[in-house]
């Protein structure tokens, strides 16, 4: 088996609503899947239940072969939804630190150094969140994301409202992961950032899905809506 | 048990740099002290009589303030996800919460001792290992079981509210427990032969409250 995301026939209700009807996706290992649909389409309601912070009411999911809330998946997944998930009190090495812990990387410190490193924070690493500018917050939170090396990225708008130096770090971050291996699926409404980097699509529409298969180069080329054409509809 | 002392030390770490849920805490017990000392006659014999109901009340009130802040302190930036998304179980990430309350909790009650005593002319020194035994027991319980109810409230919109409302009903017996071995302390000097039972009742409610927390919090963080 090579899926190292893989959801069959989600199900997923709130009270009688059905957030989710029957989705189906996979992923194979060091690809990228990029979920696409309108606000409400169930983009989030589907990453939550493959980061395991959500459970389906119907279907199985398994991340790398397991079940999404075991701890040992959990160790091999990233997570990064739509708020940073960084604490406001602590210092971005502290921060840092915090979810070294918590995910047990070995080399800690060394880690925690190096990834401050990469998103260019190694100067203000003693100085505390609530005081760093949004671009900075951002910066942190992809790094915390990144810190324990994942084999699978969950990654939940990872582009809204990040600036051009942030859109190009995440990039460049993601492609490196590509490199050595590592999944991931990412629900997006900017379109040109996230076809560059996948190799899959999925489109979701109140959610159904509607289509699921390889990116292809004639698609970087279609205009947004597209993806979204139901959009308009009522 | 890697996971508890991380959520703990964290827990710890963000409160004492902010002191909100403490200040809050210590200022608000205080005020309680004082204005029960208007109310009766703070050296009277009667007011010795229910002198352990009296400070456990202040701790109670004041304790619901470092409690609903246990998880509430998650919901910034939605850290609450990138925790339970990560490999700690919750039973660590309870445990780790529980513990940081805990500490926090003891510390404004020996912050408000010294107080209580001037102000009711209780001498403390002569039961004060028993009255600190007590004091964790009692501690614990409301640690316990309010960090279960804090996370089951995190998500709603008036948890301040909820978490008292749900959290003093089911604490009643060990208020009981811990304001009658309290007072006992505080009258005699000792237990009395009559208080094995409330005892008891303490340490069981502390161990049935905190395995069941530790069993079902899964459930509630993950729906």
């Amino acid at each position: 088996m090579n899926e190292a995301v893989l959801a069959d026939q989600v199900w997923k209700f709130h009270g009688d609503f059905p957030a989710l009807r029957g989705v189906s996706i996979s992923a194979e290992r060091g690809s990228c899947l990029a979920l696409l649909g309108r606000n409400g389409a169930g983009k989030t309601t589907l990453l939550r239940i493959l980061a395991g912070l959500s459970t389906p009411s119907r279907g199985d999911v398994r991340i790398l072969g397991t079940a999404p809330r075991l701890p040992i998946t959990r160790g091999r997944a990233g997570y990064l939804g739509h708020g940073i998930g960084i604490y406001d009190e602590l210092t971005a090495r502290e921060n840092l630190l915090h979810f070294a812990r918590l995910y047990s990387v070995p080399d800690k410190e060394a880690a925690v150094s190096k990834w401050l490193e990469r998103v260019d924070l190694k100067r203000v690493e003693d100085g505390r969140v609530r005081e760093f500018s949004r671009g900075m917050r951002q910066r942190l939170a992809i790094a915390r994301a990144f810190v324990h090396d994942p084999d699978v990225l969950l990654l939940d708008e990872p582009f809204t409202s990040l600036d051009d130096r942030a859109i190009a770090l995440l990039q460049n971050l993601l492609r490196d992961a590509f490199a050595r291996g590592c999944t991931a699926v990412l629900s997006t409404h900017q379109l040109r950032e996230a076809l560059e980097l996948a190799t899959n699509v999925a489109l979701l529409d109140r959610g159904k899905l509607k289509f699921s298969g390889p990116r292809t180069q004639a698609m970087l080329d279609l205009p947004p809506s597209i993806y979204f054409e139901t959009e308009s509809e009522g | 048990m890697r996971g508890v002392w991380t959520i703990a030390r964290k827990d710890l770490q963000s409160e004492l740099r902010s002191k909100e849920a403490i200040n809050a805490s210590v200022s608000f017990a205080l005020v309680i002290l004082l204005i029960f000392s208007f109310a009766f006659e703070p050296t009277a014999d009667e007011t010795r009589a229910i002198s352990g109901g009296l400070l456990w009340i202040a701790f109670a009130f004041a304790g619901a303030l470092i409690l609903n802040r246990s998880f509430a302190r998650e919901l910034q930036n939605d850290c609450l996800d990138a925790v339970v998304a990560s490999p700690v179980s919750g039973w660590e990430l309870f445990l780790g919460k529980a513990i940081a309350s805990f500490l926090l909790l003891l510390g404004v009650e020996l912050i408000c001792l010294p107080v209580f005593s001037i102000f009711y002319g209780v001498n403390l020194t002569k039961a004060f290992w028993p009255l600190l035994l007590v004091l964790v027991l009692g501690t614990w319980a409301l640690t316990s079981l309010g960090v279960t109810f804090a996370a089951l409230t995190v998500n709603i919109r008036l948890r301040e509210l909820m978490l008292p409302l749900l959290l003093y009903p089911a604490l009643s017996p060990a208020l009981m427990a811990s304001m009658t071995l309290t007072t006992s302390l505080l009258t005699t000097g000792t237990f009395a032969a009559n208080d094995q039972p409330w005892f008891r009742l303490l340490v069981g409610f502390d161990i049935i409250f905190t395995t069941l927390a530790l069993m079902l919090i899964e459930f509630v963080l993950v729906l």
